[in-house]
């Protein structure tokens, strides 16, 4: 997620950390750096202007070139302009007194606003919540089909009236609908407009005053280049959204519109999404964000993702094992299956600091994972406990039994030394270096 | 010099063409009006001095705010300065010959119909609009003559398949469905032998919408073309690329990677109708010298038109009467 930029600026900015004094000439051509690395990235030139405008200004005007650590100061100074421009304000839904909670949702063609609709569906019933959906795009071609088959993908009801063109009637006898049926959200998706078609836009505000929805949020897509601020400020003006769902985030979008948008509209981003599955959209943490593009990386997401993936007392089990340095093969199975329900691995590498980097470029197959599995099934219950025991004759079987190769099975078996190797590592504090445990591994070492 | 459908086509153009002509044209402009309109307004009160680096800056600012991208921009502002221009007007011009020059490498757009079945294979990210523009190209196609048939492999999206089924009836095309689900490999297999066997011209193949970095799915695009090339060989004739005109400076990475896995050949330019400018063909043709050969100006049939860089240069910098 945002690979060039971030690499970009954690280029410029590592230029800079470690350094015990700065001029004012560094500091101009590090700006400059950072100003072509934002432009290149799609963030709009306005919005460009402004953040180099106030780093520098406050870069200059404290005593940061002055201090021991002029490096890191800046480096903090870029965070957090950062974060102040991607976010600030609460992500949360406001939700209504009287149920339902209606989510009006719109935006330009083809950003993804009926997917979105499905996956806030499927968010809001794993917060406890009973949602429904109305399909009230009325204008592409099996716009309703794709929805119904989306809802009964996740058993979620989709409230639709074929050969109907009144969207706003559609929209309020959904709301009727989903009253009767004590569901407590209301998802509206609406057709894809052009921010500069006034009829369209017209219907959208009438949908708006037929519904009177508790949140509007505009849909927009990762990849949006500088045109994302005109469509903003169109739907800023016309609609009234409160807040952003920003789609496709899986590409390497640069992040220009994420950047852009609050910055213009001062709505801010609520939802991320970022894969093809239904269960792929994220809260929208500006700060966390922050932190994944200068690559410090977003441990609290990393948590909640693995506390999600773990129950409570098994990680604690583990956690105790692996600080007396102990790794069996059933913990490696586990952590395994952890990880994948934590999502691609790509994505989970990213928020570990400093990893992301350091992997780039490297294609995490995840089939060789799957490859993995199998080699540790085909073991016995004394092998994965004790793997001192597995002898050469033993490989032979289990390379037989999982369908793999005796070099593979070696490579696993390499590999949990090499883990284990590294738990002791991180135990006593230092961050163990991957490339190289990699490079090993390649080397079927 | 607009290129007609007909034109395109590699077709002899009728007669009474002069009025349609006139018609298409006046409705790329309206529909580039406010690309035109963004970008004109950018250059309102703008001031040509040689040496005021400001002056430059506000230009660069201008191609910047049009996702030119940042090397298109240097590029076009480095040969401007080369050549010296006095005035506004002189600059007007350069920077319109300019923009021309880099977004079609290629020269007048061509698609190529000469095979019969003529097989097209069209591909992008989702949401870019694959779907709509085989609806509409399916409609200009079998205008000129030709009977088309449409092929829905994209067997991932929820409704993808219908969604093409009513285009096709709308452009009286033939249509090879699929289950949700489906491999798009069969799904294209089976469209060739049924345009073989019922004669038809030109085959459209829509696929899933996928992103570039999904090297899976890339992997599953390249077998599809795989399969129509076994089936039929010299096929696919042409792989359009669909791309956003929306999309930032991220189209040259989803045109280096469509190009590179699956050889597009062309692309097609959507959604024009907006404010966004759809620089980031300028980028394409720099680096990749991929050729923009049809845009979408609209939401009806009609709306998707030759690509002219003369005019979408002039349209985006606003410098005819007006």
């Amino acid at each position: 997620m945002f690979d060039t930029l971030s690499g970009r600026l954690q280029g410029v900015l590592g230029g800079l950390r470690g350094r015990g004094r700065l001029s004012e000439e560094d500091l101009t051509k590090a700006l400059r750096e950072i100003r072509l690395a934002l432009l290149e990235a799609d963030v709009n030139f306005k919005v460009v202007k402004d953040f180099i405008a106030a780093v520098k200004e406050r870069a200059l005007g404290t005593d940061v070139l002055k201090s021991l650590t002029p490096g890191e100061q800046v480096v903090k100074i870029v965070h957090e302009e950062l974060t102040g421009v991607l976010g600030g304000g609460s992500s949360a839904l406001a939700f209504a007194g009287r149920p339902p909670t209606v989510v009006l949702l719109c935006g330009l063609q083809g950003s993804g606003k009926t997917t979105a609709a499905a996956k806030l569906a499927l968010h809001l019933r794993k917060d406890g919540r009973s949602p429904a959906v109305a399909a009230c795009d009325l204008a592409r071609p099996a716009a309703i089909d794709q929805l119904e088959q989306l809802g009964r993908q996740i058993q979620i009801p989709v409230y639709s009236e074929r050969g109907s063109s009144d969207a706003p009637r559609v929209a309020a006898q959904a709301i009727e609908q989903a009253r009767s049926q004590g569901r407590d959200v209301l998802i509206v998706d609406t057709a894809g407009r052009l921010h500069v078609d006034d009829e369209l836009m017209d219907e959208l505000v009438d949908v708006r005053k037929a519904v009177k929805p508790h949140n509007v949020l505009l849909v927009i897509d990762a990849m949006t280049g500088q045109d994302a601020v005109n469509v903003a400020t169109t739907f800023q003006e016309r609609i009234e959204f409160d807040g952003v769902i920003i789609t496709k985030l899986d590409g390497d979008a640069r992040g220009g519109a994420a950047l852009s948008v609050k910055t213009v509209t001062g709505a801010p981003i609520k939802f991320g999404s970022d894969g093809e599955k239904l269960d792929a959209l994220e809260v929208f943490h500006p700060e966390r964000m922050a932190s994944r593009i200068l690559g410090m990386g977003d441990v609290l997401t990393l948590i909640e993702k693995a506390e999600d993936a773990v129950e409570v007392d098994e990680q604690e089990e583990m956690e105790k094992r692996l600080r007396a340095g102990q790794l069996t093969f059933d913990d490696f199975l586990k952590s395994y299956r952890m990880m994948r329900k934590m999502g691609p691995l790509k994505n989970v590498v990213n928020m570990i600091p400093g990893l992301g980097k350091q992997l780039q470029g490297l294609d995490v197959d995840e089939r060789e994972l799957g490859r993995m599995e199998a080699i540790i099934l085909s073991m016995t219950s004394d092998e994965r406990q004790r793997p001192q025991v597995i002898n050469g004759a033993r490989r032979g079987r289990i390379a037989r039994g999982s369908g793999t190769s005796v070099q593979q099975v070696n490579q696993l078996l390499n590999a949990r030394k090499q883990m284990q190797k590294m738990m002791k590592q991180m135990n006593s504090g230092k961050t163990p270096n991957l490339q190289s445990l990699v490079a090993q591994q390649r080397r079927g070492g | 010099m607009t290129t007609s459908f007909a034109e395109l086509l590699g077709d002899e153009e009728p007669a009474d063409e002069g009025d349609a002509r006139r018609r298409r044209f006046s409705r790329l402009r309206s529909g580039l009006t406010s690309s035109r309109k963004a970008l004109g307004r950018g250059l309102t009160g703008w001031r040509y001095d040689p040496d005021d680096l400001e002056a430059w800056e506000g230009l660069e600012d201008v191609l910047i705010a049009a996702d030119c991208g940042v090397p298109p921009t240097k590029e076009i502002i480095d040969r401007l300065e080369a050549q010296r221009p006095k005035t506004n007007e002189d600059v007007m011009v350069a920077l319109s010959a300019t923009i021309t020059d880099i977004a079609s490498p290629a020269g007048e757009p061509h698609l190529d119909v000469s095979h019969k079945p003529a097989v097209f294979l069209i591909v992008g990210v989702n949401g870019a609009g694959k779907t709509t523009s085989i609806g509409k190209l399916s409609y200009r196609i079998a205008e000129s003559g030709r009977s088309v048939l449409v092929a829905a492999a994209d067997t991932y999206r929820a409704a993808a398949g219908e969604q093409l089924e009513v285009w096709a009836q709308r452009a009286g095309a033939d249509f090879v469905g699929s289950t949700r689900g489906g491999d798009p490999g069969a799904v294209a297999f089976d469209a060739i032998d049924a345009a073989v066997a019922r004669d038809h011209d030109v085959v459209l193949v829509d696929t899933a919408g996928r992103l570039h970095t999904q090297a899976d799915l890339m992997e599953e695009l390249l077998k599809v073309r795989r399969v129509i090339t076994t089936k039929l060989e010299g096929a696919p004739h042409e792989t359009l690329l669909v791309i956003d005109a929306t999309t930032g400076q991220n189209g040259l990475r989803q045109a280096e990677l469509f190009q590179e896995v699956v050889e597009a050949s062309g692309v097609i330019l959507t959604k024009l109708d907006g404010t966004a400018k759809g620089g980031v063909v300028l980028a394409i043709g720099q680096e990749l010298e991929l050729p923009v050969k049809l845009v979408g100006v609209g939401e009806g049939v009609e709306d998707l038109q030759p690509f002219d860089a003369q005019e979408f240069a002039e349209a985006l910098l606003g410098s005819d009467e007006e």
